[in-house]
């Protein structure tokens, strides 16, 4: 017997176990006829103040709900359930993301099948969540005017793995003198086609394109299903 | 920082192979990482370390082989390493691409087993 140390080739997919649940939440998902968006941007960017916005917006013409990531609280649970719609907290403790475990978990005893848009909120991080698939349809990042308009370029990896930018907390553009034009080139760096749409939360505006938008997706995704 | 719980996994998938094989000791785990994996490379040497501690896995060295991205660019038809995440586009003709092939990687490749 040779003591001599020999290479064995593996190849395992170290995030299997959460991809393999990922393809099996969007598969159910797809079955039910639900399309699922997750946000994503970092701490304080509005994700929880536009989820209010638009469960409000959407709840008299929809069935939507929504799951809100958070390390400690449950504050954001309790604010959105001011809209009327299913809400759920996932609380991850010292975990910085979530994956697709904690949505399986959360889903539990949730009819899919009565739901027509579900929203996942991720945990503020702009890093971490880059690397977890939740089975999500789309992935929305959000970015703050009061941010500064080189966020992408300081965290490509979640620029890139979205499909969708939205631009918040417009009303105050103006006051910070937000450049919105170098925002936009610097999204396109990242990456390039990606559509932004731009929003106000608090007054409403821009949210009736973007709404339209995922309305449309869902349409598209229950034809995807009858045909 | 999701590193720990990375280095975690792939220590827990290191042993569970091992332990197929036989109980054989592992002495170092061979990893492919692409830079677009939104996985820090020295944060995760540091925490697979950790991970380490008081398992089979003990004292082994953790391998990485960083992976560049790599693009398809419609223009010129042909694959292409990016030169920089801040500019999704081709090295050669500047065309913007989001097709990205490779650079996502996060793959135990391999693991070096004694015997």
């Amino acid at each position: 017997m040779s003591t001599q140390p020999r290479l064995v080739e593996v190849r395992q997919n170290v995030l299997k176990q959460n991809d393999l649940l990922a393809r099996e939440l969007r598969r159910r998902f797809q079955e039910a006829g639900v399309c699922v968006i997750s946000l994503v941007s970092s701490p304080g960017s509005g994700k929880t103040a536009f989820l209010e916005k638009a469960l409000t917006l959407l709840r008299p013409r929809c069935r939507v709900a929504a799951l809100v990531g958070d390390l400690a609280t449950e504050n954001d649970a309790a604010r959105l359930a001011r809209s009327e719609a299913p809400v759920r907290q996932i609380v991850t403790g010292t975990i910085c993301h979530l994956d697709a475990q904690m949505v399986e978990r959360a889903l539990e005893g949730w009819n899919l099948e009565d739901l027509d848009i579900l929203f996942i909120e991720n945990v503020g991080n702009l890093v971490c969540p880059s690397s977890y698939d939740l089975g999500e349809d789309l992935r929305l990042v959000l970015l703050s005017v009061t941010e500064g308009e080189d966020k992408p370029l300081k965290y490509p990896t979640i620029f890139n793995t979205a499909d969708v930018a939205l631009i918040t907390k417009m009303d105050l553009a103006e006051a910070v003198e937000f450049d919105s034009a170098a925002a936009d080139a610097n999204i396109q760096a990242v990456r390039p086609g990606m559509q932004v749409f731009r929003v106000s939360s608090k007054t409403g505006a821009g949210m009736d394109e973007l709404l339209g938008f995922l309305a449309a997706r869902r349409v598209e995704a229950e034809k995807a299903l009858a045909g | 920082m999701h590193e720990l719980s990375i280095a975690l996994s792939m220590v827990e998938m290191a042993a569970e192979e091992a332990a197929r094989r036989g109980g054989v000791q592992v002495h170092a785990v061979h990893l492919r990482l692409g830079q677009l994996s939104g996985v820090v490379k020295d944060a995760l040497l540091f925490s697979y370390e950790l991970a380490c501690e008081g398992t089979t896995l003990e004292g082994s060295r953790l391998v990485i082989e960083e992976i560049p991205v790599v693009v398809f660019c419609p223009a010129c038809e042909s694959e292409r390493t990016l030169d920089s995440l801040q500019r999704f586009c081709c090295s050669v003709c500047g065309t913007p691409t989001s097709e990205v092939l490779r650079g996502k990687e996060l793959e135990v490749f391999a693991l070096e087993l004694n015997g």
